[in-house]
């Protein structure tokens, strides 16, 4: 069983995910505190699309906004909404990949069925389309992308369910009368964390590249500053014809930067999940040490032993 | 060969369920939706659009003194027959026809894009698979999964900026030049390919790194296998077992993704187009959330699905005939 302290252990013995967690944790706390720090995001400050000076680090946006105050105003509602969706899903999706992976039958089928058809669905269409019906805010969002992306986590807790329902605690709990969700909620999915924490990253990464694509679309409350609503006045402002590069360039950043934070950090929980990735090592080879990579070159692969 | 149809049969069947609940959701949404949505819409356009068109929209969502049995008949009347409602944005244009004419845009930059992101990805996952450990193994897949971290539309506002208003190396906006007549002569067709340039750069870069990570671990499989290892010890050359051996057997898995990537594709294809003002789907979309057009938001995610859902039955067909397992 692993627990949280090996999950953390994991991801900090892990150079790449050691990263990961130093980016992401930067902009969570810039996110946090930065608010503060920075004027009001919606003031008129200075001549539309000034280019960055000492006066304005990051230049001014199209209606004469400081575009520093912008990007930093805008990761907290951006990385709140996405957390919370990456939260649900995980939650959503442990409950009902693990209650069809544990209780088999027609409840399977039904939510197979419901896991499948929701997968093959065109995801930013499908969005677009509930969106639009919403009044636009966070909770629209938070919905949407719920309604959209549970599915993809459901399906792997469901198979990783499905292969711990014969274990002997499982089968002891059942005799011991224990209820279903309880069953699942208390005996099987303790044993998942280290897939519950993977899923939760990818889903929040998932949901940030989402968010930002509604919000770019007009989706999102255009009044509110968030990092999609960034993205959207930049080229409604006509940024792009005039070359003011750095209307939008600090947002893609901070974007694409947590994003790949994430995604860093998800590598060493995958180490935890499948131990047979501990012989990867592709950040250690990136970040230093190529001895780990050298005895790997494929020279008589079958000289090899076969796992690890 | 009855076992490979069974299979086929079962994903149709999925695939007709979820063009159903397409359908039906489409349907549904209108009258689903808080605060009697519909009607609210339809009061807000009310003194700005001609009554024509608000009867037209009405009967559009089949918004009728009926019961809803038979208003769901009345619409899936509606669609056997290809009329998806009237546009908003482009009243009096019936859906359908809006929506034909911006297709084949979409399906020109799509396909092409996903063709070739497929084709070098899966190459450069081979080669980078083949050298594990080399400097390409080290910088090839953490640098594709940072660029893979930006969304779609950014690395197309930035390639827009820099190469199209900056450098002016490539046309800013629409698929052909003003002034040209659409037809077959070579003026024309060079116009459309420069058009299509920096769209298409834009996602074959984005949609790079799924598919070598894809091919580098399917890679990194077979070449422990038996067969590698077999033309290992005969001393053929290594291009050959790289090629024809390896690369090969691990090519099928790729090709599943192929179908599955599709409806990721069109997403990142239509937040792109809106960037670029690529007169395709993603275009009629920013159209449709502008003017809150339904009709033509509904359309579009219907005509998207079962394109996504027609492809993918394609590549399952294509799989089966390949992949003898699948049949067992």
């Amino acid at each position: 069983m692993t627990g949280w302290r090996a999950i953390w252990d994991g991801i900090w013995q892990h150079p790449g995910a050691r990263l990961g967690v130093l980016l992401v944790g930067a902009f969570v706390a810039v996110a946090t505190v930065g608010p503060w720090l920075v004027g009001d995001p919606l003031a008129f400050v200075a001549t539309p699309l000034q280019p960055p000076s000492w006066q304005h680090w990051l230049g001014t946006t199209g209606q004469g906004q400081d575009v520093l105050a912008q990007t930093v105003c805008g990761a907290r509602p951006t990385l709140i909404v996405a957390g919370a969706v990456g939260l649900t899903v995980v939650v959503v999706g442990a409950l009902v990949g693990g209650l069809a992976g544990f209780l088999g039958g027609p409840f399977d089928d039904a939510a197979s069925l419901a896991i499948n058809v929701t997968l093959v669905l065109p995801g930013l269409p499908l969005m677009v389309v509930l969106a639009a019906w919403l009044p636009p805010g966070p909770a629209s969002i938070w919905g949407v992308l719920v309604l959209t992306g549970w599915a993809w986590n459901a399906r792997v807790i469901r198979a990783a369910t499905l292969s711990l329902r014969d274990r002997d605690f499982v089968h002891a709990a059942i005799v011991a009368g224990e209820s279903p969700v309880r069953i699942v909620a208390v005996e099987i999915l303790p044993n998942l964390l280290s897939l519950l924490t993977a899923s939760f990253i990818g889903a929040t990464v998932h949901a940030i590249g989402a968010q930002v694509g509604l919000e770019f679309l007009g989706l999102g409350d255009v009044g509110a500053v968030t990092w999609g609503t960034n993205l959207y006045w930049a080229t409604n402002d006509a940024a792009l014809l005039t070359g003011s590069w750095w209307t939008f360039v600090p947002t893609g950043l901070g974007v694409a930067l947590v994003g790949f934070g994430l995604t860093l950090v998800n590598y060493g929980v995958d180490e935890q999940t499948n131990p047979r990735l501990r012989s990867e090592r592709l950040w250690q080879a990136l970040l230093g040490s190529s001895l780990a990579t050298r005895d790997r070159t494929p020279v008589a692969p079958h000289l090899r032993p076969t796992d690890g | 060969m009855t076992a490979a149809l069974q299979v086929l049969a079962r994903r149709a069947g999925l695939y007709a369920l979820a063009a159903w609940a397409a359908v039906t959701l489409n349907f549904l949404l209108p009258r689903l939706m808080p605060g009697d949505a519909a009607s609210v819409m339809l009061a807000r356009f009310q003194g700005q659009l001609e009554p024509e068109a608000l009867e037209a929209l009405r009967e559009t969502f089949g918004l009728t003194d009926d019961g809803l049995f038979t208003q769901y008949g009345q619409y899936l009347g509606h669609l056997v027959q290809g009329d998806l409602g009237t546009s908003i944005a482009y009243f009096p244009a019936p859906v359908s026809e809006v929506l034909i004419e911006a297709l084949g845009w979409t399906v020109l930059l799509a396909g092409t894009a996903l063709i070739l992101s497929f084709g070098l990805g899966t190459a450069l996952g081979a080669v980078v698979a083949w050298r594990r450990g080399g400097w390409l193994d080290r910088w090839v897949p953490p640098l594709l999964a940072f660029i893979g971290s930006f969304p779609y539309f950014w690395l197309a506002m930035l390639l827009l900026a820099v190469f199209g208003f900056q450098l002016r190396w490539a046309p800013t906006r629409h698929a052909y030049a003003d002034g040209l007549a659409p037809g077959w002569d070579p003026v024309f067709l060079l116009s459309v390919g420069q058009h299509l340039a920096l769209p298409l750069i834009t996602l074959v870069i984005a949609g790079l790194g799924g598919w070598v990570m894809a091919m580098r671990s399917t890679m990194i499989t077979v070449l422990g296998d038996g067969p590698v290892t077999w033309a290992r010890a005969r001393g053929l050359p290594g291009r050959w077992i790289l090629w024809r051996v390896a690369a090969r057997a691990a090519l099928l898995p790729s090709l599943t993704g192929f179908g599955m990537a599709l409806g990721y594709v069109l997403g990142g294809t239509l937040l792109t187009e809106i960037v670029f003002g690529y007169p395709g789907q993603g275009y009629l979309l920013l159209q449709a959330v502008q003017a809150q057009d339904h009709p033509l938001m509904q359309g579009i995610f219907l005509t998207i699905t079962l394109a996504v859902l027609g492809a993918n039955l394609l590549v399952d067909a294509v799989t089966v005939a390949l992949d003898p397992r699948t049949r067992r």
